[in-house]
């Protein structure tokens, strides 16, 4: 009827862009998405990227490992822990630096820490996405601000750690900090049920969320998507299973998957990682070994000739970091692979024939921080 | 003279009416966010005045000094109209509003034909602000907004016209005294149509989860993304006085209306419109949107064939009985 109805020539419709970005309120930063539209259904999108570039690996070029760690901070500022760590954990597989237990182990807690918080936050940012004003998102940040609290007590910082040190950490776990933990692990995991009935048995998140943006499996290996939403499409690989470092192989844990790869599986899949890494805390802080984990000496790293890449799990997926040395104290070159930038660049494949609603669920549940993306 | 005394009284009646309508779309507000906040653990206003209760009176100064901005390639006839097609149906649909026994402008004796009617006009509204910005946001929402508010129209409409079989009048106020014994809502046929109502009543003043035409999460702010200063506020009041209606609407219809012991006529029609409007904003903090084809899906399959089916038992039950 529709096709009768343009030859007829009565009524003529066009397609038409719409500019989705950089300033709206579901683009997760400035992000510029160009939406091709006809009417309601997205026939496209293509996506610009840089309003937030700042030049980060060039600025490595210039600093030492050590002056480097604050500016990772600054890649994925929701996960500024993880990024820290992956960086760390390259510059100590370039420099053949050993780290004792404890700080291994102080590093899993403070990382499982920040997966949680960052998770709190994409769940609570999906749901704001998909339209529950505001609610669950104020629910998550009283559960990610006791992360926080933590954290501040822990270095006397919020947002930008800047915590781990190549060789160790800043500061040690106090007694009041082991127990602050503990608190948290107890008070959180009755706090799981709270988004499981705000959120996994509403109808109609469930009609927004089931069966849209469906991301196959092979399409997510080919553009190179990892975590939660790579295991949310049916594959089980997590870098602290399948190549576990800092200690991850002395704990047991699950890795959530989901089945049809949509954005029911992609929330899923978080909030089941959250219980997961409550699980590693929980063996990890109960474990402590004894030790000084911080770094006594040797801010100022000579690097050898030679290269390093060391991967790790961040809570978007596999943060990579890069590192070529040439015998002075600045990286030759210095290389980052974000988990967003591939997890975004699957968004032109999924928004096909999506409606302009879903275009902003599929965004959301991608769960993409731009700070990482631009670098 | 007498005519004179006439238009003296209309005019009074009329200050009092809009007196009463700024005073509660400002309390709505307020209370909204109050709401709002409880959910959401947070304290919501706080500074300005009592718990932030002189909050709104301090967002309408800020917004009638704001200056007023309309984009160069606006249709500007119908973008300055819109406002006004906004408020202006929602105001006149107080005419028909029984507060009391004796405190209604106009007993019309088609009160509730009147009031669907002329709540039905706010649509246009929209879709002239959306029309007139000449923006692709706007022009988006608008086009949902007309889809949205026709069909569910119809299920609204059904949902009444099961009331007035049982009340055999189109009066509000004869309305509210069949339901001097029992409140409608005990009648099995007009608890469903009740809930009915709601659903689509919701959906016909754009509240969440059926917000689809400003959804600021993907349409920016939709129809009023243009708007600014006054006018905006105007699509404000607009909005929370069509809010207040139908609230009012269903306690009048359904719940008794200002019937009820001890407490004052006045007072039970404004504590029943309020627990309405509370369960509103209770749901609209609540839920997630929904999506503009399960929207229509909605009215459409679900929902008007409900209303029909309601409307056939409540006939049979009806001839039965009599």
């Amino acid at each position: 009827m529709e096709t009768a109805l343009k030859e007829s020539k009565c009524i003529t419709t066009e397609e038409f862009l719409i500019n989705m970005g950089p300033q709206h309120p579901s683009t997760h930063g400035v992000l510029y998405l160009e939406l091709k539209l006809d009417g309601e259904v997205a026939l496209g999108c293509t996506v610009h990227l840089g309003y937030l570039h700042r030049g980060m690996e060039k600025i490595a070029e210039s600093r030492t490992l050590t002056q480097f760690i604050p500016f990772t901070d600054r890649l994925d500022y929701i996960a500024s822990m993880n990024n820290n760590l992956a960086f760390v954990l390259a510059a100590e597989k370039l420099l053949g630096l050993e780290v004792n237990a404890r700080a291994k182990y102080i590093r899993v807690v403070i990382a499982e820490l920040n997966r949680i918080a960052s998770h709190l936050l994409g769940i609570g940012c999906f749901a704001q996405d998909l339209g529950a004003f505001a609610t669950p998102l104020f629910y998550c940040f009283r559960d990610r601000e006791k992360i926080v609290d933590i954290f501040n007590e822990l270095c006397g910082n919020r947002l930008t750690y800047n915590y781990m040190r190549i060789g160790g950490v800043q500061f040690d776990f106090t007694k009041e900090i082991e127990i602050k933990i503990k608190e948290f692990i107890k008070y959180m995991s009755n706090k799981v049920n709270d988004y499981e009935w705000l959120l996994s048995g509403n109808v109609i998140f469930l009609a927004r969320t089931k069966n849209v943006g469906v991301l196959l499996k092979e399409v997510a290996i080919n553009y190179g998507v990892t975590g939660p939403n790579l295991r949310a499409s049916g594959v089980k690989w997590d870098l602290r299973k399948d190549e576990p470092y800092s200690g991850y192989e002395n704990f047991q844990f699950d890795i959530p998957t989901g089945i049809n790869g949509d954005s029911w599986d992609r929330y899923k899949v978080k909030l089941e990682e959250i219980k997961e890494s409550l699980k590693i805390i929980e063996q990890a802080i109960g474990a402590l070994p004894e030790g000084d984990p911080t770094v006594k000496a040797g801010r100022q790293h000579k690097l050898p000739v030679g290269e390093a890449y060391m991967r790790s799990e961040n809570p978007r997926g596999e943060l990579g970091f890069y590192i070529a040395g040439d015998g002075s104290f600045n990286p030759y070159r210095l290389k980052i692979r974000p988990p967003s930038f591939s997890n975004l660049s699957v968004i032109a494949e999924l928004v096909k024939g999506c409606k302009i609603a879903d275009v902003v669920c599929i965004l959301g549940s991608l769960d993409i921080v731009m700070g990482e993306i631009d670098r | 003279m007498v005519k004179f005394l006439d238009i003296i009284f209309n005019t009074g009646i009329g200050v009092a009416l809009l007196g009463f309508i700024s005073a509660s779309a400002m309390f709505l507000i307020w209370w909204e966010r109050k709401v709002s906040a409880w959910i959401q653990n947070r304290f919501g206003p706080m500074r300005v005045g009592w718990h932030g209760l002189l909050q709104p009176i301090a967002d309408a100064v800020k917004l009638l000094l704001k200056e007023n901005i309309s984009p160069a390639s606006a249709d500007k006839l119908v973008w300055w109209l819109a406002p006004f097609f906004a408020v202006v149906p929602a105001v006149m649909a107080f005419i028909c509003m029984p507060f009391d026994k004796n405190l209604i402008a106009r007993d019309l004796n088609t009160g509730v034909l009147f009031m669907i009617a002329i709540t039905s006009i706010c649509v246009f509204g929209i879709f002239m602000a959306g029309w007139g910005s000449n923006n692709k946001y706007s022009l988006l929402s608008a086009m949902r907004a007309v889809a949205q508010i026709i069909s569910y129209e119809i299920p609204l409409t059904l949902s009444v016209l099961t009331v007035l079989m049982f009340a055999n009048s189109l009066s509000m106020q004869d309305i509210v005294r069949a339901q001097s014994k029992y409140w409608f809502i005990v009648y099995p046929n007009l608890t469903i149509a009740f809930i009915i109502y709601i659903i689509s009543a919701t959906a016909e003043v754009n509240r969440a989860p059926f917000d689809i035409s400003e959804a600021e999460s993907e349409l920016v702010a939709g129809f009023h993304t243009e708007y600014s200063g006054m006018k905006f506020a105007m699509f404000f009041i607009g909005e929370y006085t069509n809010f207040f209606i139908i609230s009012a609407i269903a306690a009048t219809l359904f719940l008794g209306g200002w019937q009820g012991p001890f407490l004052p006529p006045v007072v039970w029609f404004l504590l029943k419109t309020y627990a309405i409007v509370f369960l509103l904003m209770w749901v609209r903090w609540t839920f997630p949107r929904v999506r503009v084809d399960q929207l229509m899906a909605f009215a459409w399959k679900v929902l008007t064939p409900i209303a029909f089916v309601n409307l056939l038992i409540a006939g049979l039950f009806l001839i039965k009985t009599r």
